[in-house]
């Protein structure tokens, strides 16, 4: 198959506590013609902690990966939400010249912020790749959820809808699942506040585990390491404060779409969750 | 040989406290062909107008110039002053030496008196060159068009014929009733909307003066005050209204159902239908979207896909064979002396707002729909039940603002009907159901109306409303609940409210089409499409094209006691221009000079009124002539005019070549 060649940046997460999505994420990209060369010498692009503690360092960090993909010309691939807002929003910064030089002078190679940058979610959706659906997710019913730094703010990010998105919902509807209409999809889980406040993000997460299933989801779909976590590993303390088990499966789409297109549980890694999906998946003839 | 008489005003102190009236007297007795000045304390007094009658008589005066206010605000008191002295009205001019001089130049006496003399020197120049000048007379069409039929329309249309003018009115929907006849009940006694409107529905179709069109438009309007010719589009219904008799069997029988707009969605119509069952007139039109047999014919055409049904049954059941699927469209040419635009507004289209649901959620309506919902002829008899399921609803969240007072949006203004008829539905939905508890999210309660504050204490003390100040942020299903999260202001803290119904005010805009037509007019509109007053205070119902006059909801948010009020104004204003029997034009109007004209037409491109016309001389040369009519003395066209064919009566080129070589002499 023709392989379009990306510059990948696949942010800390992926190299550590989500392997699972960088394995799920590498095989369906190969499977769909995506080409992901990964960055040399990539570095941390600040997540949550630079910019709020370092306008210029916030800045620096996403530029200096920037930079690497502006000088391999390619567009540069995201498989994290917090990665791709990160970058999309340091270039917004960039836009001032000022800015530019001044983020010119603390980075080792110059920077021309003239780089594309998407995230991992559109260029898997994109219409124009062949995907050979050789399981198709018929019955499941798929809660999917972009979280906030996917689409928000709209304006700069220019992906999707911020109330309504609808990528990963269409992506799930070409795979055969079904996706449920509901209200969360970009509501905030609490993201970087699972170490500081814990409590605000069992209550944050709490909502959107509690919508996914009154609307009759068999599982989340995410799109982003933070939110898999606050809603997988969260959900435990969850369900000990409701005294009520919610067993809600949080999925990467990329691993949906490896079980579409025919790989093995085992090779996507779906025992990494510690909400277990297995059971849900062979319930329904998806998981041996 | 030019007699020129001066009168200097004091104006009070108002310009002699600025102004040395004598030194400026003296300078103007030694003007070139003036004969006499005079000074008055205040010239526009009875005394001060019978000195300048008197010294016309006196001195045989024969041009006057009187240097006081602005001209906008005594010019024609003064021309009446000379004209009953004998004088030709057009030979008077005046000199401001108030605005322009007195009151801008306060801190410097010695420059304003020398500013003032210059300024009588000029109008002295110009003075000299005015030549007499006559209205002209046009005869007067005593017809009125009304364009609208809401309730404004139908207000205009009905005191317009009752004062004996004939009267067409111009509705573009099958039925007039606009907005007002899909509420139930109104603010701020809540008596029934259609039993109070029917009459004056039923009122108007039967004014022997008054031409009803529904299902019509105006496409065209030429002429002027007076005189306007247009053309109407009746556009075609498929149903002969001269047969038919309304007897309501083909709509029974039609086995096509749509989604009814004047249910705002909230329940069906058939594809030939009357919109609503007091509709006026009671006669039905097809809907070409939607009936099958159009459907077909469409396909018979080409052939492609599957074959619609040919159905017919309206046609195969009317009793008086009044179904005609050959009926063209027809315009109609109609003279007209005056034109009343009311075509009113419509409600904000709330799916734009994607944290409300972007109008995807069934059981988040607009306040509109909920009329609907609650009108005893309305989709479900009468009775609140939620679109999703049917339920009957005991938590409803009301949001204020849905549309308006929102910068995000381009939508800043307040639409101002709207915290009232959430009072309103707070009232009503109480009486619907004892059990509802019912929140209102707001910005501010505007409740500025006779009885209005009352009527939104009686929200909280009778339907027992808790209004909570503050905006509703997101809207989400959870089951069968609706969460509606906002701010409490006054606590500053986020609530949340579990409703089973959530009901979004929405605000007013402009209608649609609204743009077109007002080119169509030649008026003009604002930012968001509102029509414009010719001055929001003091001509709130006229445009700035005579014989144009504007009403209700159109020029911006109105409840019903406004519209009628601001329909009223309009047909007053109406019959006073129908009334007379002609009309004289303002003779102050360009002129061309076929003789330098050298047809380049520039002059028909600048002129904002279409006035400039086309005429073939003898010579067989096509010059341009102005239509004084239509003229409204702008000035435009004489500065587009390369020959310098044209020339402004009274404000001629060289009497301003005239008034600035006075300057230094
Ligand atoms: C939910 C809701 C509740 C309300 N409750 C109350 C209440 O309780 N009390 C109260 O006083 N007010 C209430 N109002 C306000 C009231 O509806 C308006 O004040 C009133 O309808 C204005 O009348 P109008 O004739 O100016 O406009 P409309 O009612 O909008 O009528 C305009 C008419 O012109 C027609 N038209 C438009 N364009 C054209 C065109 N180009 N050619 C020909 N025809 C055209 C339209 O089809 C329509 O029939 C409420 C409004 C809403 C939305
Ligand atoms: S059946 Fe004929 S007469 Fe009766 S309402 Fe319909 S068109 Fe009119
Ligand atoms: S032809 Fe059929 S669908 Fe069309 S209006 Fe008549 S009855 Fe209705």
């Amino acid at each position: 198959m023709a392989q379009t060649p990306y510059a990948y940046f696949p942010g800390c997460t992926l190299h550590g506590t989500m392997l699972e999505y960088n394995a799920s994420a590498r095989l369906v990209c190969e499977a769909a013609g995506v080409d992901l060369r990964e960055l040399k010498d990539w570095n941390c692009c600040g997540a949550w902690s630079a910019h709020t503690t370092d306008y210029m360092l916030g800045l620096a960090l996403p530029a200096r990966n920037l930079q690497k993909a502006e000088a391999m010309q390619l567009p540069m691939v995201v498989p994290c939400a917090v990665g791709f807002s990160r970058m999309k929003l340091a270039m917004h910064e960039m836009e001032n010249p000022a800015v530019l030089s001044a983020v010119n002078q603390a980075i080792d190679k110059p920077f021309k912020n003239s780089v594309v940058v998407e995230p991992l979610l559109k260029v898997l959706a994109s219409d124009s790749l062949d995907l050979e659906v050789k399981k198709p997710l018929q019955g499941l019913k798929v809660a999917c959820y972009y979280g906030c730094l996917l689409v928000r703010p709209q304006k700069i990010l220019k992906f999707d809808d911020e109330n309504n998105p609808q990528t990963m919902d269409k992506l799930m509807s070409r795979l055969g699942a079904e996706p449920v209409d509901w209200d969360f999809k970009t509501e905030c889980c609490g993201a970087g506040m699972s170490m500081p406040r814990p409590d605000v993000v069992n209550r944050l997460s709490s909502k959107i585990l509690l919508a996914a299933r009154s609307m009759g989801a068999d599982c989340i779909a995410v799109a982003c390491p933070m939110c898999h976590f606050n809603l997988d590993f969260h959900q435990r303390e969850v369900e000990a404060e409701r005294k009520e088990k919610i067993q809600m499966p949080a999925l990467y789409f990329t691993q949906l779409m490896g079980l579409a297109l025919g790989f093995s549980a085992k090779k996507l890694m779906l025992d990494k969750h510690l909400v277990d999906p297995m059971p849900m998946l062979k319930s329904k003839g998806m998981a041996a | 040989m030019a007699r020129i008489g001066v009168f200097v005003c004091h104006c009070g102190s108002n310009i002699a406290g600025v102004v040395d009236i004598n030194r400026t007297v003296e300078a103007a007795r030694k003007m070139p062909q003036v004969v006499y000045a005079a000074d008055a304390k205040y010239t526009c007094s009875e005394a001060g107008q019978s000195a300048i009658r008197d010294a016309i008589k006196q001195h045989r005066l024969n041009r006057v110039v009187v240097s006081a206010c602005s001209p906008r605000m005594h010019e024609n008191t003064f021309r009446r002053t000379v004209a009953s002295a004998g004088l030709n009205p057009y030979l008077m001019e005046i000199a401001n030496i108030r605005e322009h001089c007195s009151w801008v130049h306060g801190d410097n006496k010695e420059a304003a008196t020398s500013k003032a003399i210059d300024l009588i020197g000029m109008a002295v120049a110009k003075v000299t060159r005015d030549e007499p000048l006559t209205p002209k007379r046009v005869s007067m069409t005593p017809r009125a068009l009304v364009i609208g039929g809401g309730i404004t329309g139908i207000q205009a249309a009905l005191d317009i014929a009752n004062a004996g003018h004939e009267v067409v009115l111009v509705e573009r929907e099958p039925s007039i009733g606009g907005r007002m006849s899909q509420l139930d009940k109104t603010f701020p006694t809540l008596d029934c909307s259609a039993c109070i409107l029917t009459p004056k529905m039923v009122d108007l179709a039967q004014h022997p003066k008054i031409t009803l069109l529904t299902s019509a438009e105006v496409k065209s309007v030429n002429g002027f005050v007076g005189n306007f010719e247009v053309e109407i589009r009746q556009k075609s219904r498929l149903v002969d209204h001269v047969k038919c008799t309304g007897c309501g069997t083909c709509w029974q029988k039609c086995p096509e159902n749509v989604n009814s707009e004047f249910d705002m969605g909230m329940g069906k119509r058939k594809s030939i239908y009357i919109p609503f069952a007091q509709a006026v007139p009671n006669k039905p039109v097809i809907d070409t979207a939607s009936c099958r047999y159009i459907k077909y014919l469409k396909w018979a055409e080409t052939k492609e896909g599957k074959k619609p049904p040919e159905c017919r049954i309206c046609e195969k059941i009317c009793p008086t064979g009044a179904i005609d699927w050959e009926q063209p469209e027809q315009i109609l040419t109609e003279k007209f002396g005056a034109i009343v635009v009311a075509t009113g507004f419509k409600t904000f289209d709330h799916s734009v707002l994607g944290e409300y649901g972007g109008g995807r959620i069934p059981d988040v309506i607009s306040g509109l729909q909920l009329e609907r919902l609650m009108s005893a002829s309305g989709p479900t008899g009468g009775e609140v039940k939620r679109p999703s399921d049917g339920a009957h609803p005991k938590t409803v969240v009301i949001v204020s603002c849905v549309g308006s007072r929102d910068d995000r949006i381009g939508r800043p203004y307040c639409s101002k009907i709207c915290c009232m008829y959430n009072a309103k539905h707070a009232i009503m939905l109480k009486e619907h159901d004892p059990e509802i508890q019912i929140y209102i999210f707001y910005i501010d309660v505007r409740t500025g109306g006779k009885d209005f504050e009352e009527f939104y204490r009686r929200s909280q003390q009778e339907a027992g409303a808790l209004w909570i100040r503050g905006r509703v942020s997101k809207i989400h299903r959870e089951g069968k609940k609706l969460i509606v999260r906002g701010e409490d202001s006054l606590i500053g803290r986020p609530v949340e409210i579990p409703a089973d119904l959530v009901v979004l005010a929405t605000g007013v805009e402009a209608s649609d089409g609204v743009v077109g037509l007002a080119q169509t007019l030649n008026i003009s509109h604002d930012s968001y499409n509102f029509l414009v007053e010719a001055h929001p205070k003091l001509r709130p119902v006229e445009t700035h094209t005579d014989g144009v006059f504007v009403a209700g909801a159109a020029v911006g948010p109105r409840d019903i006691p406004e519209s009628v009020a601001h329909g009223g104004a309009a047909a007053a204003k109406a019959i006073g221009l129908l009334s007379k029997e002609e009309l004289a034009t303002d003779p102050m109007t360009a002129i061309v000079d076929p003789v330098k004209c050298v047809s380049c037409f520039a002059c028909h491109e600048v002129c904002p009124f279409g006035a400039p016309e086309k005429e073939t001389l003898r010579d067989g040369r096509t010059v341009s002539v102005i239509n004084e009519s239509k003229c409204k003395g702008c000035g435009l066209c004489i500065v587009a005019c390369r020959p310098g064919a044209i020339n402004l009566r009274g404000f001629t080129s060289q009497q301003v070549l005239a008034e600035v070589t006075s300057l230094w002499r």
